[in-house]
């Protein structure tokens, strides 16, 4: 076949080759690390395989959703992970050397996660990973730290049963969050709850323990539904509550993402008002309300280890900095705060270890303290903090009076005591004849 | 026991009445002109953020203009997303009829690329559109009175990377310059918050039932809607073109219906109907980037379920299938059969929000088996053609 090769058939390849790299290095000039444009002369690129710490920064990995339907939540994470990361770069950097973020993007799918995390362990090199949300992704990146024997951070507070060697929590253990709750609504609520949460496996577990605990204390649960993450219509879970308590009583919530938005909508619309149904929430925080909509929300509880409205100095210079980097009208929550301390502590445990190292890491970060906004938290031996417990009810500007708070730190207990098979064990990494599950 | 019935009808309604208005504009794309269209659900999303600006601006002129909002958003969102369904049209589509598998690829892409559009919708992505569209278009005009010394596919080819080239180089001006200020995102990938007027936020009292006032002007809305556009078909210059479009395509063309002006009018009439559709549920769910993933199978089901080609089918499918939906899901089913345990002890079972799912799911696969046509099958010799 000859095909004429003339000077306007050649213009016309050569143009759309050239605005074909015109917009692919438009693209690839759009890069997520966010230390690049601020100062980074080095080729990082040239970073030998094995050695994270060699060069002049230090890499960490930033994994969250920051599209799909968990984006709501974790993207403030992210922003809340960057300042600390920003605070200690501007402070001197760790060991001398400034921190490098590498965000990834989880896309709200569990399997990204898992691409992901494996991404930044082999591909970046990365020191640590900050990241993940819902149990769902943590319980998809788990088998891959645990495999390549890494480090995750991770900042939610969630259902416990779990220990991992490679994961530190710096959210609530159930028994820092939903426990305590739990007790506050009995003592001054009623005694009849329904339980309702988004269907996975965070909400699931949590609702087994509340169970387990409301019959140890002479509560009683009326009722249970679980909306697929992402549903909106909750007109038949409303007739169930109205059916199983009709005089009104508890309702626990553990929605998750956007249903939470249609379950506040519509409880309002059918007149099922907080003096009468009070509903008490573990995943909503100042973020949400604010999406969500206050007058939706007001009079209802939540359960948290920090609100904005913690009276603390260090509270005061964590949101008033959070408020100069991204704008007066953002709040702050307790995943942030969580997500800023599991950064703090971090770079502490580094400073100890002298070194990036994993398992020298790991070890230096026990007992490590930190006067975070929340008031002084501690890293335990299983991996989770001790830390306050506050419960907040929402006033008319969307953040939280607080109505209750621990009068000292909670130890946690990931194992939980009132799940039979899980009851009487404990979790110490400290020692190593002990480890993740033992018999107290 | 009067209550109880009175309170499963007004809940099975209203699920419905949501289905309904949801699948409205499908049944038209999708019934009349046989277009799959995945972006269905973000042309709901783009009318669930017209709501979000349009509940902004009055919320600034605050006192009556915040109450009265939402008619205003109704008839914002119902042009804005004509107007996207007309480009959709136009753009895409127009090249694929015939082609099923072709446009539902091609709409799902659509539906991605506006689910991302919203997320980092920025001044600097507006101003890059408009240059672009201004040169790249406005070139081709002033070039196409005199194109007959070059060839087409050169000043195409020259054409697409000037414009390119302007719009990337513009951008990336107006983002060093002017920084935060225009690369900022409009909406972000969170969620939005569109609060109702505060007529509609609480319920009517009966007795002891509560209407949530949301959903009585849901129903009302849908009613409205269903009425106009059956008043539109049938009574119509346009909507008997369309109807004779639909029938057949070919004979209507002989007869001197310009199709293509009908594809186009129909097309926008459905996507206008997806926006009021958005605007709807705006009062009910969450407005984000994804709204409209989480209703785009529901419609399908509906529009499959009532039979392709004619509305009256859609509006049974979405008051049998929402009613469906809440008497397994709430419990009612499993009450109503109480005397017989056995049975009672199975609709137990399916007595949650995700189990009620599987079975309506289920018993729509057993229906289709029975009436592969859906409930209204289209009849006689067009069916074919």
């Amino acid at each position: 076949m000859t095909t004429r090769f003339n000077r306007r058939r050649f213009l016309v390849c050569s143009g759309a080759t050239l605005g074909t790299s015109l917009l692919l290095k438009a693209c690839a000039n759009n890069p997520t690390n966010t230390s690049e444009n601020a100062n980074s002369p080095e080729g990082t690129s040239a970073t030998p395989a094995a050695a994270t710490t060699s060069g002049k920064t230090i890499k960490v990995g930033i994994l969250h959703s920051l599209s799909g339907t968990m984006a709501i939540s974790e993207k403030s994470v992210v922003d809340a992970e960057k300042l600390a990361i920003k605070e200690i770069n501007a402070a001197g950097g760790v060991l001398g050397k400034q921190i490098e973020a590498i965000v990834e993007d989880g896309a709200s799918n569990w399997d990204t996660f898992r691409e992901k995390a494996t991404k930044l362990i082999d591909q970046d090199r990365v020191a640590v990973v900050f990241g993940c949300w819902t149990s769902a992704s943590r319980k998809n990146v788990k088998p891959v730290f645990e495999s390549k024997n890494h480090m995750l951070w991770y900042p939610v507070q969630y259902e416990g049963q779990e220990c991992s060697k490679n994961i530190f929590y710096t959210g609530a253990a159930p028994n820092q969050q939903i426990e305590p709750a739990v007790d506050w609504l009995l003592k001054n609520k009623g005694k009849e709850f329904f339980l309702i949460g988004s269907d996975y496996v965070f909400p699931r577990t949590a609702n087994e323990i509340i169970k387990a605990q409301l019959e140890a204390l002479g509560g009683k649960t009326v009722g249970e539904d679980y909306l697929p993450l992402g549903n909106t219509e909750v007109t038949p879970i409303i007739t169930k509550i109205k059916q199983k308590l009709p005089n009104g009583g508890v309702i626990f919530n553990t929605l998750n993402g956007d249903s939470n938005v249609a379950f506040f909508k519509q409880l309002k619309g059918a007149g099922l008002t907080p003096n009468k149904y009070p509903t008490m929430s573990v995943s909503i925080a100042e973020e949400e309300v604010k999406a969500i909509g206050v007058e939706y929300l007001k009079g209802h509880y939540a359960a948290w280890n920090y609100f904005q409205t913690v009276d603390t100095p260090a509270n005061k210079k964590f949101v008033a900095a959070f408020k100069k980097e991204y704008g007066e009208n953002r709040v702050t929550n307790d995943p942030m705060e969580a997500a800023y301390v599991a950064v703090y502590l971090w770079k502490q445990a580094v400073e100890k270890a002298g070194t990036t190292d994993i398992a020298k890491v790991r070890d230096a970060a026990y007992g490590q303290s930190f006067d975070a906004p929340e008031g002084k938290v501690t890293m335990n031996a299983n991996h989770h903090l001790s830390k306050i417990v506050r419960i907040g009810e929402v006033r008319d500007d969307g953040l939280f009076n607080i109505v209750f708070a621990t009068p000292k730190a909670v130890e946690p207990v990931p194992w939980n005591q009132f799940v039979k098979s899980t009851k009487g064990y404990a979790c110490d990494w400290s020692d190593p004849r002990k480890g993740e599950k033992y018999k107290i | 026991m009067l209550a109880g019935f009175l309170d499963a009808l007004f809940n099975g309604l209203s699920i419905g009445a949501v289905l309904l208005i949801a699948a409205l504009g499908l049944a038209i794309v999708f019934g009349l002109m046989g277009v799959i269209n995945m972006a269905h659900g973000e042309l709901m999303m783009l009318g669930a953020y017209t709501t979000f600006v349009v509940q902004n601006f009055c919320k600034q002129l605050g006192g009556l203009w915040f109450e009265i909002y939402i008619f205003l958003a109704l008839i914002l969102a119902f042009l804005l997303t004509a107007v996207a369904g007309l480009i959709l049209e136009k753009g895409v589509i127009r090249y694929l009829y015939g082609r099923p598998l072709e446009t539902l690829l091609a709409t799902w892409g659509v539906s991605l690329i506006l689910q991302q559009f919203v997320r980092s919708v920025n001044w600097v992505i507006i101003a890059g559109v408009a240059l672009f569209c201004l040169f790249f278009f406005g070139g081709l005009g002033i070039l196409k009175s005199r194109a007959d010394k070059i060839r087409r596919r050169t000043v195409v080819g020259v054409l697409l990377v000037l414009s390119l080239s302007v719009a990337i180089a513009t951008g990336n001006f107006l983002g060093q310059t002017y920084q935060l200020a225009v690369t900022q995102p409009w909406f972000g990938a969170q969620n939005v918050d569109v609060t109702a007027p505060s007529w509609l936020q609480d319920g009517l009292s009966l007795g002891s039932l509560q209407l949530p006032y949301a959903r009585l002007f849901i129903i009302a809305l849908t009613i409205v809607c269903v009425t106009g556009i059956y008043i539109f078909l049938q009574h119509s210059l346009w909507g008997l073109r369309i109807r004779a479009v639909t029938q057949n395509r070919s004979m209507s063309a002989c007869l001197g219906i310009p199709t293509e002006k009908v594809d186009a009018i129909t097309f926008a009439l459905g996507s206008g109907l997806a926006g009021v559709a958005g605007c709807a549920i705006s009062l009910l769910g969450s407005v984000g980037p994804n709204t409209g993933q989480n209703y785009i199978i529901d419609t399908f089901m509906v529009v499959v379920v009532g039979g392709v080609g004619n509305l009256a089918g859609t509006v049974v499918a979405a008051l049998g299938i929402g009613t469906a939906n809440y008497l397994i899901g709430s419990g009612t089913l499993a009450l109503l059969f109480t005397p017989v345990e056995s049975l009672a002890n199975f609709f137990n079972f399916f007595a949650t929000t995700s189990m009620a799912k599987v079975m309506v799911f289920a018993l729509i696969i057993a229906f289709l088996q029975w009436k592969p046509g859906g409930i209204f099958p289209q009849k006689g010799r067009t069916v074919d053609a």
